[in-house]
């Protein structure tokens, strides 16, 4: 009889503390999208409310509710982490399992706009993008989610393949930023 | 020299740097030219065309003379940089400057010939001279025309610095911190609006940091320090020095570099420069004026300076640029000059002020300190290396001045660069004789201060408290009340003067060595507009983009032309408004930082077996998987065929593009976008798919699996994986909105790899947890299966021609299965094979790529014409039905097979037909594929040959004029092996 191992985008990478911020792994195994069919979104938001206590996002907008949330993923479609789907929202909606498909990291520290700022081209102030707030962007070149999840912490989520990537951008990032005179 | 007690960096530490070899003391806090000057050097580089001797013109990032190369190891090369101006390079111990463009020393420099040759090198010169023979230009005039002419060198070794580039938001961008930039963020700042402050000098206060002036009754320079203070201890400002805003943009976003690290020693981990796109929801142009020469006979000698240059000098860095400084102006703030330095107890020779003495400002006629002469014309100037000599006709006569230094003042141009960098166009003030902002040339651009032409101290605080509140109402904010400090409110009183009397040449652009006389010669062959004038003299052009001189050309320019200077008009200000270098703008795109890498979750594993990658996109797939003994690639990709063909293979397909088709709408919706019909398509199944371009061109090809009744997974290419996602969101988003189809891209999701061989099954049955057989999983079949209890996908399709399965399970499962199925088919007698394989694998077969649906080929031209369903419409069945696409004479897709099997081909060779000649006239096809078939013990090749598919049987030659090859190949049908396809199925 085989086993399967699991493996981590990140190969054991993280956590790591690269130039003054903190790169810890953030888990979204089992994640789920959730792409309502035409007209059902109400419906289906209605299901997540009732059964996870979560709404259906709409654009730049996540919730949370005890250790599931729910994160904007682009027109009409958002991604279910940290929980089951409920019952009937696939009648509703297309779902797809996304969870491996991602790798996804929190960066935090007292620089880590700083650090974004040489990658994100998009306004990450408080005042544009306050705790809560996620957004379809770039990583350098990378297409990615970014998501505020406090004061001086982000998470990032890039397709998996481009693990590698994102850390050494990161890297790069946070180094230049430290050794500013 | 250097003045004692005069400075704001007296104070500073000693500083040791060396300029051409030789050691310089500066002080902390001087630029290279300051130091220079304070120790005497003023010869600091050769000019451009005539490689004239040149100094030090002006105290900023305008220079046109002071350009040097700096750097550490400058004799090995690495790392310096050429170009640099002497005026805004800061000086650090161990700093080396070198003067360029001379040869063999400045001092005595060999190509100093060319200004012997100066009248026969005047504007125009090349484009006269160089027109014949035409083929000499590239290979004999041009080299050597750069080889004399020119700037600086590059060193040609790879850039090992470190770079950045950076985003930065806010709401009011405010660019120059002298007295109206400072007043205007402080402003904004204390309304509590987001600020960035921009100021491309290393202090911030612009000319409050030169002049002696008083702001609030104490020192500018304290003033703009207390403002800064209380500006650098807010959250909702950021202070930018050493950042230059070098564009206007769209919408609000400006382009600014900022000189991290150029003031420390090479070699550290900070960036040497960051290139910032700043978005502003508003901005303040605080850019300040640049001070503009006047035109006379031999005006370039080294020591012949702008006068507001010589006052920084004095106040701010404590240097006398001369010992005996005289003074040439056109307006009373040259007078300043004088006034400064006779105050700081340098020798002032004479004030020359051109106006005659009732048209004096009040400020000049109460010294009685050094001699004044009114209405004055400097004539000549004298000296080799540096100037000795000003001769002055004035009213009381004439005069030779023994002088080293001459500051001269022809009035002020407003910073107006950026207002222009919209396709704005300045407008001409008679009063000021000046350019001005057009408001509103860039949207929410607002100058203030004297870029836009209020020179006074007052004034400039008033317009940058003025220009914050405009900025303030735009963004919807109140603006506090603000107290302006007192300061002196001169009126800007200038007589203009462009060019004087005297014999000689007087030069305008510096940097480019262009003169009076270019510029009337110019109107003279009739290149009478600005524009024209400047291409043909290049006034204006290069590093310093004329900032000096653009204004004075021109008005000689309207002068020759009889014309006004407003309606003459100033060139186009673009962008940069002074040089960025490239390795800032692409900072991070070397290496890594090139592309992302994508790496498969058997990336480990085949590095493990030292597998080669070769890249496909973005992603890295491992090219073949050398085994002990193999001396070549072609041994390990033989032997992967002959396994494969024989035993069981195992390659990791994950990069194929895998893309999720759901809703009520999805089989209707893929009929639409395939060319054949998928809607009837059974669940459990899969099918091959053709999908074409609106043009009736093949687009991509691949599967297409039915999960569910509502559910497909569509496969694609690597190589059009995100070109087919993109295709299906426009056509479901734009050309069929009213189908409900949902399409998510699960490429990522799922590690996949391919399982082919005659023992295939066997490997994949020792595998599932409930294993299958041809009436569970038979040919072109899917389903869910269940592997040690993680939940995947199976697919039985092939690209290889054998019994063959794709196995998908959930990426973070990928590399362990990886290791499980190459194990495995190991114990088979077969393993892991890599790109090279699979392409011989699938020209045996004749399936095709990329390599022959290159956006040109049509599906008749392959062979499917059939595929595209007469039943259903699809995208491109139309375009594909032209009679030009369906004709015999296209080149259609055959197989070839070299008459002599060993005889080696390769794609991108041409067919003729046999005994022709090899010509492109000639030409009925190419070659798109080719390879060895270990198979069949010859090389096979794919491509397209006019009338092919009739012509099965026929030799044709084969000619690949980049290798030397003419080999002969029949012609056949492009499926080589197995053309039954038994062993699909088998």
């Amino acid at each position: 009889m085989v086993r399967l191992v699991a493996t981590d985008p990140f190969d054991g990478a993280l956590p790591a503390r690269v130039g003054g911020v903190e790169l810890t792994a953030s888990p979204v195994e089992g994640a789920v999208l959730i792409a309502p069919h035409r007209g059902a979104e109400a419906k289906v938001g209605a299901i997540l409310q009732k059964s996870r206590g979560l709404p259906f996002p709409g654009p730049g907008e996540t919730a949370r509710a005890g250790a599931a949330r729910i994160l904007w993923a682009g027109p009409d479609r958002a991604l279910l982490i940290g929980a089951d789907l409920p019952e009937g929202v696939t009648e509703h909606a297309a779902v797809t399992d996304q969870g491996d498909g991602i790798a996804a990291l929190t960066i935090a520290g007292p620089r880590v706009e700083a650090v974004l700022a040489r990658l994100v081209p998009i306004d990450l102030r408080p005042t544009a993008f306050p705790q809560g707030r996620t957004a379809r962007t770039l990583v350098g070149h990378m297409t990615a989610s970014v998501t505020r999840t406090g004061e001086e912490a982000f998470e990032i989520m890039v397709m998996r393949s481009m693990a590698g990537s994102l850390l050494a951008d990161l890297r790069e990032a946070a180094e230049r930023v430290d050794a500013r005179p | 020299m250097r003045v004692a007690g005069k400075g704001l960096n007296a104070g500073g530490r000693e500083v040791r740097f060396r300029f051409d070899g030789a050691e310089v003391v500066g002080r902390e806090g001087d630029t290279v030219a300051a130091a220079l000057l304070a120790n005497d050097i003023r010869l600091v580089g050769r000019s451009f065309k005539y490689h004239r001797p040149r100094g030090i013109v002006t105290a900023g990032s305008e220079e046109p003379n002071a350009l040097v190369r700096v750097g550490a190891g400058i004799g090995a090369g690495v790392g310096a940089l050429p170009n640099v101006r002497a005026t805004v390079q800061e000086v650090f111990d161990g700093l080396e400057v070198e003067s360029q463009n001379r040869w063999p020393s400045l001092a005595r420099d060999f190509l100093a010939v060319n200004d012997l040759a100066a009248p026969f090198l005047s504007a125009g010169f090349y484009y006269k001279t160089f027109m014949w023979p035409r083929r000499f230009w590239e290979g004999l005039y041009e080299p050597l025309i750069r080889r004399a002419a020119g700037l600086g060198a590059l060193s040609g070794a790879a850039d090992d610095e470190h770079n950045e580039k950076a985003f930065a938001f806010c709401d009011l961008l405010v660019i120059g911190a002298g007295p109206a930039g400072l007043m205007a963020a402080l402003t904004a700042a204390r309304a509590g609006a987001d600020v960035i402050l921009a100021d491309e000098g290393a202090q911030m206060g612009g000319r409050l940091l030169a002049e002696t002036l008083e702001v609030g009754g104490g020192a500018g320079h304290a003033w703009a320090a207390g403002v800064l203070a209380e500006l650098s201890a807010l959250p909702n400002v950021r202070l930018m020095t050493r950042t230059t805003v070098t564009g206007a943009y769209d919408h609000g976003s400006y382009g600014a570099l900022e000189r991290v690290a150029l003031h420390l020693p090479p070699g550290g981990a900070a960036p040497r420069e960051c290139f910032w796109r700043i978005q502003a929801g508003a901005a303040v142009l605080a850019a300040g004026a640049l001070e503009r020469g006047i035109a006379f006979a031999d005006n370039d000698r080294p020591g012949i300076m702008m006068a507001s240059a010589v006052r920084a000098y004095l106040n701010r860095w404590g240097v006398a640029p001369g010992r005996a400084v005289t003074v040439l102006g056109n307006n009373d703030d040259a007078h300043r000059t004088a006034l400064d330095l006779a105050a700081a107890g340098v020798t002032v020779a004479g004030l020359i002020d051109t106006r005659p003495e009732g048209a004096l400002g009040p400020i000049g006629a109460v010294s009685g300190a050094f001699p004044v002469f009114t209405s004055g014309r400097v004539v000549a100037t004298g000296g080799r290396l540096g100037l000795e000599t000003v001769s002055v006709e004035h009213a009381g006569g004439s005069r030779v001045i023994r002088s080293d230094c001459l500051a001269v003042s022809g009035g002020w141009n407003p910073t107006v660069h950026l207002t222009c960098h919209m396709n704005g166009r300045p407008e001409w003030r008679e009063d000021i004789a000046a350019f001005v902002p057009r408001p509103g040339a860039v949207p929410g651009l607002i100058a203030a201060g004297a870029a836009n032409g209020v020179f006074s101290t007052h004034g400039c605080l008033a317009e940058g408290r003025r220009a914050a509140r405009e900025a303030l109402a735009a963004l919807g904010r109140t603006a506090p009340e603000v107290d302006l400090p007192e300061a002196e409110d001169a009126p800007c009183r200038v007589a203009p003067l462009w060019v004087m009397p005297g014999k000689g040449r007087k030069w305008l652009d510096f940097q480019n060595d262009v003169t009076v006389k270019d510029v009337e010669q110019a109107a003279a062959e009739n290149f009478r507009s600005v524009e024209h004038m400047k291409r043909y003299t290049t006034q204006g052009m290069a590093p310093d983009q004329g900032k000096n001189s653009n204004v004075a050309a021109l008005a000689v320019l309207a002068d020759a032309t009889g014309r006004e200077i407003a309606q003459t008009g100033v060139t186009t200000f673009r962008p940069p408004y002074s040089p960025v270098s490239i390795a800032a703008m692409g900072a991070g795109g070397r290496g890594m930082g090139f592309a992302p890498h994508r790496l498969t979750t058997s990336h480990g594993a085949a590095l493990e077996r030292g597998a080669p990658m070769i890249e496909a996109g973005l992603w890295y797939r491992a090219s073949y998987f050398p085994r002990p003994g193999e001396a070549t690639w072609r041994e390990a990709c033989d032997r992967e065929v002959a396994m494969v063909r024989g035993a069981v293979g195992v390659c990791d397909v994950s990069t194929l593009g895998k893309i999720d088709v759901q809703g009520p709408d999805a089989g209707e919706f893929l009929d639409f976008v395939y060319a054949n019909t998928m809607s009837t398509l059974p669940v459990g199944k899969v099918r091959y798919g053709l999908m074409l371009r609106e043009d009736g061109h093949v687009m991509d090809d691949g599967t297409c699996a039915r999960l569910g009744e509502r559910q497909f997974v569509v496969t694609t290419t690597t190589a059009a994986a995100g070109l087919v996602m993109r295709h299906l969101e426009v056509v479901a988003q734009v050309l069929r909105p009213g189908m409900d189809v949902q399409i998510a891209s699960v490429t990522e999701q799922w590690a996949q790899f391919s399982v082919a061989g005659p023992k295939a099954r066997d490997l994949v049955n020792a595998m599932l947890d409930e294993g299958v057989s041809d009436a569970t999983m038979p040919y072109m079949g899917c389903g869910a299966i269940s592997l040690a209890g993680v939940a995947g996908r199976l697919f039985r399709i092939s690209f290889s021609g054998e019994h063959a399965y794709e196995i998908a399970v959930p990426a973070r499962y990928g590399a362990a299965l990886w290791r499980l199925l190459v194990a495995q088919a190991e114990a088979l007698g077969g393993g892991a094979y890599g790109m090279e394989a699979l392409n011989v694998l699938r020209i045996e077969k004749g399936f095709i790529t990329h390599a022959e649906i290159d956006g040109r080929a049509t599906a008749f031209d392959i062979g499917m014409a059939r595929m595209v369903s007469a039943k259903k419409d699809c995208i491109g069945k139309a375009a594909s039905l032209r009679p030009g696409l369906m004709e015999e004479e296209r080149p259609q897709l055959v197989g070839l097979r070299p008459v002599d099997p060993g005889a080696e081909i390769g794609a991108g060779a041409h067919l003729f037909a046999r005994g022709a000649d090899a010509v492109r006239v000639n030409a009925q096809g190419h070659v798109t594929s080719a390879g060895y078939s270990p198979t069949l013990s010859s090389w096979l090749g794919l491509g397209f040959l006019a009338r092919g598919r009739a012509r099965h049987g026929e030799v044709v030659r084969l000619v690949d004029h980049l290798r030397g090859r003419d080999v002969l190949c029949e012609v056949c049908d492009p499926v080589f092996f197995d053309p039954e396809g038994g062993r699909l199925r088998g």
